[in-house]
C-alpha cells in the first residue's frame, strides 16, 4: 500500500523521478537563500524578482519556442539586469533599494505582459506564469541542478561578508570592501534561484519554494545555521511530498508543492519548539535565572 | 617627541555640500588619549567617520601614518539585534584582520577569542543570541569585538551612552588598558567629568574646531560657551564657503 501511493510513481514514470530530481536540487538552494531573505527583511523582494524574470523569459520562448534552456537564460539576463540597474540607482541617488528595485520590476513586467499578449497564447503566459515540472527535459535538468549548485558554491564564498552585513554593516565597511559586493552577489543568487523555480513551479510560484520553507524553520532553530538546516529539509520534504500529492490527485505539481511547504509553515507556526504559538499558550512557570 | 598618528589640515566634511565639521585642521599624537566634545550637531560622530575613513573629506586633508590598524565603533544603534547569530561569532568577526572574509578560526584564535570574553566579564554568554542582550552586555561584547581588532588607532563614538555606572567603569578601565599598552583612542563623550577624570586631551568641536589640546586648558566656561553659540542652523540656501572661495 504504502509502497504503491510513495515509491511507485518514481519507480515506473521517468517524468516523475525527473522532477524529484529537479525539485531536490531546487530546494538545496532555495532554503538558503530563502532564510537570508526573510532575516534580511526582504520576503517580498522574491515576489519583485519574481515578476522582472517574465520579459526575458518570455523572449525566450518566443525565439525558442519552448525551450526551457532559453527561457531559463532569458529569465536569468534580465533577473540580473534589474538587480544591477536597482543597485547602481541606490548607491548614485537618495533612492532605497526597494523604491529602485520596485520602479525597474514593475516596468519590466509591463514589457513581459506586453511580449506575451502581442506574440503569444493565453496559454503560454499560463505555462511561464505556472510552471511545468512533469515536463522537464534532461538539459533543462542539468541546467536547474548547475545553477543551485553554482549557487550553494557562491553562496559559502560570500557566507561571512554577507552575515556581517546583515548584523553590522558599520563594523564590516570598518574592515572590509566586500559587504557591497556581497550584498549584490546574493541579490544575484536570489534571481538564479528563483529563474531555477520558475521552470519547476513558474515565475508566481518559485518563491514560494524560497520564502515558505525559510519562515517555516524559524519556529525550529534559533542560529542561523539551524535554521538554513531546517529551511532546506522543509524544502525537500515539500518538494517529496507535493509531488507525490500531485500525482495521486492530478494537481499541477507547482501548487501541490507549494501546498505542501505551505501546510508545514501552518505546522511549525503552531507546533515549532522556537517561539511557536502551541507552545505559548501553555502556562509555563518562569525561571530563577 | 612625539610623532603624529593622525594629521587634520583644513580638514571639512558634510553631506551634500553643507559642512558638518568645518576647517578643522590638529594632530593626534601616537599613544594619545583624546576625548571629542561639544554640543549635539557638532558634527563629533561626522569627524569620527571621517577619520575611521568611512567618508571622504569635501575639501583638505587627512594624513594617516600608512600601516595604522583602526577599529572603529560606531553608535550602537546601526546593529541589527533580530539576527540569529551567536555572541561568540560577532566577537570572533574582531579577527577579520586574520580571517579575512574566508579563513577559518585556529585553535589559538578561538583561544582568543574566549579570552575576550573573560576580559570583559562575559565569559558563559558565548552561546546567546543577541536579542538576549541587555544594552550594557552588548556594548561589553562590542569592548570584546575591539580587543581582538588589535588595533593602533582605536575610535569609540559614544561607547558610555545609556550605560549604567559599573559598566561605565569597566569599559573605562578597559580604555586605559588599551591606553597604557600605547594605543591611539579617540572617543565622542558626553560626559564631562568622565572626560575630566580619564581623557588627558580633548578637541572641543562646534562644527569648527573651538579648542584642542590638555583637556584641563579646553574645558573652560569660555571656552564651552562658545561652543554653544556656535551651533548654527542648517542653511538650506547656504553661500559657497568664504574660505573655500578665497582659495
Amino acid at each position: 500500500m504504502i509502497f504503491d501511493a510513495l515509491i511507485a510513481p518514481f519507480i515506473e514514470f521517468e517524468f516523475m523521478r525527473r522532477a524529484l530530481v529537479g525539485c531536490l536540487a531546487l530546494s538545496l538552494a532555495a532554503g538558503p537563500v530563502g532564510t537570508f531573505l526573510m532575516l534580511r527583511r526582504m520576503s517580498l523582494f522574491g515576489d519583485a524578482m519574481a515578476h522582472t524574470i517574465l520579459p526575458g523569459a518570455a523572449l525566450g520562448y518566443l525565439a525558442f519556442g519552448l525551450s526551457l534552456t532559453a527561457m531559463t537564460i532569458g529569465g536569468l539576463a534580465t533577473g540580473l539586469l534589474v538587480v544591477l540597474l536597482a543597485g547602481l540607482v541606490t548607491r548614485a541617488t537618495r533612492l532605497r533599494e526597494d523604491a529602485s528595485i520596485a520602479g525597474f520590476y514593475l516596468i519590466s513586467l509591463a514589457i513581459g505582459v506586453s511580449i506575451v499578449s502581442l506574440k503569444g497564447s493565453n496559454v503560454d503566459l499560463l505555462r511561464v506564469l505556472f510552471g511545468s515540472i512533469l515536463a522537464l527535459d534532461d538539459p533543462a535538468m542539468m541546467l536547474l541542478a548547475a545553477m543551485s549548485t553554482g549557487t550553494l558554491l557562491v553562496l559559502a564564498l560570500i557566507f561571512r561578508p554577507l552575515v556581517l552585513e546583515c548584523v553590522d554593516p558599520a563594523f564590516l565597511r570598518s574592515v572590509s570592501r566586500a559587504g557591497g559586493p556581497a550584498h549584490l552577489i546574493f541579490l544575484a543568487l536570489v534571481v538564479t534561484t528563483l529563474v531555477s523555480g520558475f521552470n519547476a513551479l513558474g515565475t508566481l510560484l518559485s518563491v514560494g519554494m524560497m520564502m515558505l520553507p525559510a519562515i517555516a524553520a524559524r519556529f525550529w532553530a534559533v542560529e542561523l545555521t539551524g535554521i538554513i538546516f531546517a529551511a532546506t529539509l522543509i524544502g525537500l520534504v515539500s518538494s517529496l511530498c507535493g509531488l507525490i500529492l500531485s500525482f495521486h490527485t492530478g494537481l499541477p505539481s507547482g501548487p501541490a508543492i507549494i501546498l505542501v511547504a505551505g501546510a508545514l509553515y501552518l505546522l511549525s507556526l503552531s507546533f515549532g519548539p522556537q517561539g511557536g504559538l502551541i507552545l505559548k499558550l501553555l502556562p509555563q512557570r518562569h525561571l530563577e535565572a | 617627541m612625539t610623532a603624529a598618528l593622525l594629521t587634520l589640515t583644513d580638514m571639512t566634511l558634510g553631506y551634500d555640500r553643507h559642512p558638518a565639521v568645518h576647517h578643522v585642521s590638529g594632530r593626534i599624537e601616537r599613544g594619545s588619549l583624546t576625548a571629542i566634545i561639544g554640543p549635539n550637531g557638532a558634527g563629533k560622530s561626522t569627524l569620527l567617520k571621517g577619520i575611521a575613513g568611512a567618508m571622504s573629506p569635501l575639501s583638505g586633508t587627512l594624513a594617516r601614518t600608512p600601516g595604522t590598524r583602526i577599529a572603529y565603533l560606531p553608535q550602537s544603534a546601526a546593529l541589527d539585534r533580530s539576527f540569529p547569530i551567536s555572541l561568540f561569532d560577532l566577537v570572533a568577526a574582531g579577527l577579520w584582520h586574520r580571517t579575512g572574509a574566508f579563513g577559518g578560526l585556529s585553535h589559538k584564535d578561538r583561544h582568543a577569542v574566549h579570552e575576550a570574553f573573560e576580559r570583559v566579564g562575559l565569559q558563559g554568554f558565548e552561546r546567546r543570541t543577541l536579542d538576549a542582550l541587555s544594552g550594557g552586555q552588548l556594548q561589553r561584547a562590542l569592548f570584546a569585538r575591539l580587543i581582538l581588532q588589535n588595533a593602533d588607532l582605536i575610535l569609540l563614538d559614544e561607547p558610555l551612552a545609556a550605560i549604567d555606572t559599573k559598566t561605565s567603569a569597566d569599559l573605562l578601565a578597559m580604555i586605559e588598558v588599551w591606553h597604557a599598552q600605547g594605543r591611539t583612542i579617540i572617543a565622542v563623550l558626553h560626559d564631562m567629568q568622565i572626560v575630566r577624570d580619564h581623557f588627558p586631551q580633548s578637541l572641543l568641536l562646534a562644527r569648527e574646531c573651538v579648542a584642542h589640546g590638555a583637556t584641563v586648558d579646553v574645558l573652560t566656561e569660555n571656552n564651552l560657551g562658545r561652543a554653544r553659540q556656535m551651533i548654527e542652523a542648517f542653511d538650506e540656501e547656504a553661500h559657497i564657503c568664504a574660505q573655500e572661495s578665497a582659495s
